[in-house]
């Protein structure tokens, strides 16, 4: 549990575990260091990283390199719908790489575009998850007592319902507080809420019990004494030495919320079909499989896999390559 | 349109004297969701209609062709000495399920329980003064006023048996939206081809033939086995490894898949139902427009923009893969007062739809959002999405809002909604059934689905004189006048009438219903 000697925490008497004998950059002591060692190593977390990296780049870079912008419907033409992969529509010059969806959307440029959608509810669900299960975590382990009893109370409850489930629960709670003409408006903020506080209580668990065992050293006891107020003890002492763990499942947690993001629109409950996630177009795409228009589902289907795995791949690298027992 | 449905007759005609009935024969029946309730008068719903018609039966019914056809009652007319009453002559010697004789005391009992408060067939005998007995076979409906077109609101309200209902205490209908329970929820006892064997709620009824039914010719179909399977793939792949016979309800892309696969068929015909977009109306802003200054919906050079925009070839050939009949009037062919004039529609023509825009004050166009339902009618989101482009190229930015049309129906009849689609199907035939609910100023019993509160005191007084008109030619001008308005004025921007697909393995046919209650008494099986 204890990640003590990865960090550059103030206990006493620990060296850093990577001494360079010679002054170096930022970039040298990175490419001597443990975990890039670890990383080269592995050529299934080498591949895994650079197409996470190549798909998040492609999606930043959407509207830069997509061939169509298929957001805004007035580009549309329906006429150009069910085009097959690698060809030109029968009724304009459009040429589609990956085919041409029920609406004429070309489906490439929806997949980088999904892709946006998918990764930023993604990444904004988790932070949230992190923050909020963090803070939790770090009062309910420092504190111990009522509070203690209370948030992991809640937390035990939470994760005994699937994370779907109370996702459901809170988007359909939204849609009943937001007034009806802002709903589409609010549907991404909504859904990151959702995933997000669907999420919370394994952060806040794993942040509890590195905090208590984080609150009995000496370190702690030390600023203590100084009177240090609890408030910058959580936050300068002992949150840096549970980052470690925090880290791991935040990633393992992201390829969670990509999935859960796409499940929701799959279940038609999340952003606008107008601006489809990657969920949203393996939905649309599902009603096209009898009928033999397979390009439609294929490649959201590929991308989604491939997104969720490799960030399930570097989340499993990044616990073997922090575990100590492991090395 | 008139010949295609004349060729159905014809070729239904052809196969039914061909085929002689066969013995025990099984259908498994899968449709998309089941029967809400097996209490007839509870739920006004198609699904629950189309399930309940094979237990229950009614006075008058609708053949393939939308005609009315006498079914417990053999004869109707209007009282020669006074207008305001209806007589109907009963078929003789026709049981319940049960045993008991079907008696006039029985329709009494029926109609009086189908308009009674907690019953959801009201509105269609809101014009009943009341019901009585004549002889055991006459029954006299007195109306409050000359209601030459009554009968026809009469295909869905089943008759029950008076005593049964008594026995069994549930003379009173179930309460549905209160979750109320009775006897008649789970059990039934009608004059009927079919009885009821066994049920388990959106799982698996059986049915079985009801050998002392009144009609001559006994039904080739002798079990039926009905499978609510609300996933569309899953209907079809349960169809595709021959787990059922008949799927209803079968998406539009699928027809060319299931069509060239040996041993299936589809049938095909025009269902009696229009797919229509309603604006708001009136002088208040809208609610999600960029527009704070008066409405644009409600200038008329807007809504003929937005007609001159939208493509309706186009969304037939794509979206509904050609499995539609694009239209210009909201009032599907099967109905009294449609007109090939009314029907047709103009070309796309962006340039003077761009110009129209600009004439209005809005050369950038405006912001608005659509309210979609994504689960009641055929490709409904994908309809609307497809509409969301075509607006989008004469500068109108429509943000897509998509529901569940448990949640889309409120917004409609609670007026909350800037800009929706609905379809509307007319089970009446008439056009009166048109006006009251989507023209008419929304008042009291009138204008129910009238969402963008269109008001037109001219046209009410009209509507409103249809009702009690006894001179069918006047009566009939008269709606001739009201959609001649409707259509100029573009109170509604229909886009098509939707098509029925029913797949079947290839040895039955089962020939589509114009409303989509088809009776499996109607199946033939080849040799």
């Amino acid at each position: 549990m204890s990640s003590q000697d990865m960090t550059p925490a103030p206990a006493p008497g620990t060296p850093a575990p990577v001494a360079p004998p010679r002054p170096t950059g930022r970039l040298r002591r990175m490419l001597d260091s443990d975990i890039f060692y670890s990383w080269k190593r592995s050529p299934v977390t080498v591949i895994a990283t650079f197409t996470a990296l190549f798909l998040i780049l492609m999606a930043l870079m959407a509207p830069l390199i997509a061939p169509h912008d298929p957001f805004n419907p007035a580009s549309l033409n329906l006429m150009d719908g069910f085009t097959p992969p690698a060809s030109a529509s029968a009724f304009s010059d459009n040429w589609f790489l990956m085919g041409a969806d029920n609406q004429g959307r070309d489906v490439l440029s929806t997949i980088m575009y999904g892709s946006r959608v998918s990764l930023f509810v993604g990444f904004m669900a988790t932070l949230f998850a992190v923050v909020m299960g963090m803070g939790l975590g770090l009062a309910a382990g420092y504190n111990g007592g009522m509070i203690d009893a209370v948030i992991m109370r809640v937390a035990d409850i939470q994760l005994s319902f699937p994370a779907i489930l109370i996702a459901l629960l809170i988007f359909g709670v939204a849609r009943g507080v937001i007034p009806a003409n802002q709903q589409e408006s609010m549907a991404i903020w909504v859904l990151i809420l959702a995933i997000g506080l669907s999420n919370w209580a394994q952060f806040a668990r794993t942040v509890r019990g590195a905090t208590m065992v984080e609150r009995e050293k000496d370190y702690v006891a030390a600023a203590r004494i100084m009177g240090v107020h609890p408030v910058l003890i959580l936050l300068r002492h002992i949150l840096p030495n549970v980052l470690g763990p925090v880290l791991v499942i935040g990633t393992i947690g992201l390829a969670l919320a990509i999935i859960e993001e796409a499940t929701l629109s799959f279940l038609g409950v999340g952003v606008p079909p107008t601006q489809p996630s990657l969920g949203t177009l393996i939905r649309i795409g599902q009603q096209y499989l009898f009928s033999g228009e397979w390009w439609i589902l294929f490649f959201p289907a590929m991308t989604l896999i491939l997104l969720a795995l490799s960030v399930n791949l570097l989340g499993d690298w990044l616990r073997d390559a922090l575990n100590p027992k492991l090395r | 349109m008139k010949t295609v449905i004349a060729g159905l007759g014809a070729a239904l005609l052809s196969t039914t004297m061909l085929v002689t009935s066969v013995s025990a024969e099984t259908i498994r029946w899968a449709r998309g969701s089941d029967a809400l309730t097996l209490d007839p008068h509870s739920q006004n719903q198609g699904v629950t209609h189309n399930f309940a018609h094979h237990i229950y039966e009614t006075l008058v019914d609708r053949d393939v062709e939308g005609t009315l056809q006498p079914r417990l009652a053999l004869s109707w007319e209007i009282k020669a000495d006074d207008p305001t009453v209806w007589v109907f002559k009963l078929r003789e010697g026709v049981t319940f399920h049960d045993g008991a004789a079907f008696t006039a005391e029985d329709v009494v009992f029926s109609l009086d329980r189908a308009r009674s408060e907690k019953s959801n067939m009201r509105q269609l005998h809101v014009d009943v003064d009341s019901v009585t007995a004549v002889d055991d076979l006459t029954v006299e409906v007195k109306m409050k006023g000359p209601s030459p077109l009554y009968v026809n609101n009469l295909t869905n309200t089943f008759m029950m048996d008076k005593t049964w209902s008594e026995t069994n205490n549930v003379v009173e209908v179930q309460d549905y939206a209160a979750g109320e329970d009775n006897y008649a929820v789970r059990n039934t006892n009608g004059t009927g081809p079919y009885k009821l064997v066994s049920r388990e709620v959106d799982v698996r009824s059986v049915m079985a033939v009801n050998d002392d039914h009144w009609a001559e010719n006994k039904p080739a179909v002798t079990e039926i086995i009905y499978l609510p399977i609300s996933d569309a793939a899953t209907r079809v792949a349960a169809l595709l490894s021959g787990e059922v016979d008949i799927v209803q309800d079968v998406p539009v892309q699928d027809i060319e898949r299931l069509t060239g696969t040996d041993g299936i068929k589809v049938e095909t015909g025009p269902e009696n139902r229009v797919i229509y977009f309603g604006y708001k109306f009136g002088d208040a802003p809208l609610k999600t427009s960029n527009v704070t200054e008066g409405n644009p919906f409600n200038n008329p050079l807007v809504r003929e923009a937005m007609e001159l925009a939208v493509d309706r070839d186009a969304i037939k050939q794509v979206v509904m893969r050609g499995q539609s009949v694009p239209t210009g009037v909201a009032n599907p062919p099967f109905v009294a007062g449609w007109t090939p004039e009314l029907d047709a529609y103009p070309a796309v023509d962006l340039d003077r739809a761009r110009e129209l825009l600009a004439e209005a004050g809005y050369p950038d166009g405006f912001t608005v959002t659509l309210d979609t339902p994504n689960n009641r009618y055929v490709n409904d989101e994908a309809i609307s999405q497809a509409v969301v482009g075509m607006l989008g190229r004469i500068g109108i930015q429509v943000t897509l809002a998509s529901r569940p049309v448990a949640q889309h129906s409120p917004l409609v009849t609670s007026n909350e909604t800037d800009f929706y689609l609905l379809g509307w199907g007319v089970p009446t035939f008439d056009s009166a059934y048109v006006f009251n609910d989507l023209v008419h100023t929304k008042d009291g019993s009138y204008g129910a689905y009238n969402g963008g509160l269109y008001s037109n005191p001219e046209l009410d007084e009209k509507i409103r004189s249809l009702g009690t008109e006894t001179d069918l030619a006047k009566r009939d001008a008269t709606v001739a006048e009201i959609w001649q308005v409707v259509k100029e004025d573009r109170v509604l921007l229909p886009i098509h009438n939707q098509v029925l697909a029913y797949a079947m393995a290839d040895r039955i046919t089962l020939p589509v219903h114009p409303e989509n209650q088809p009776l499996l008494t109607s199946v033939t099986f080849a040799d």
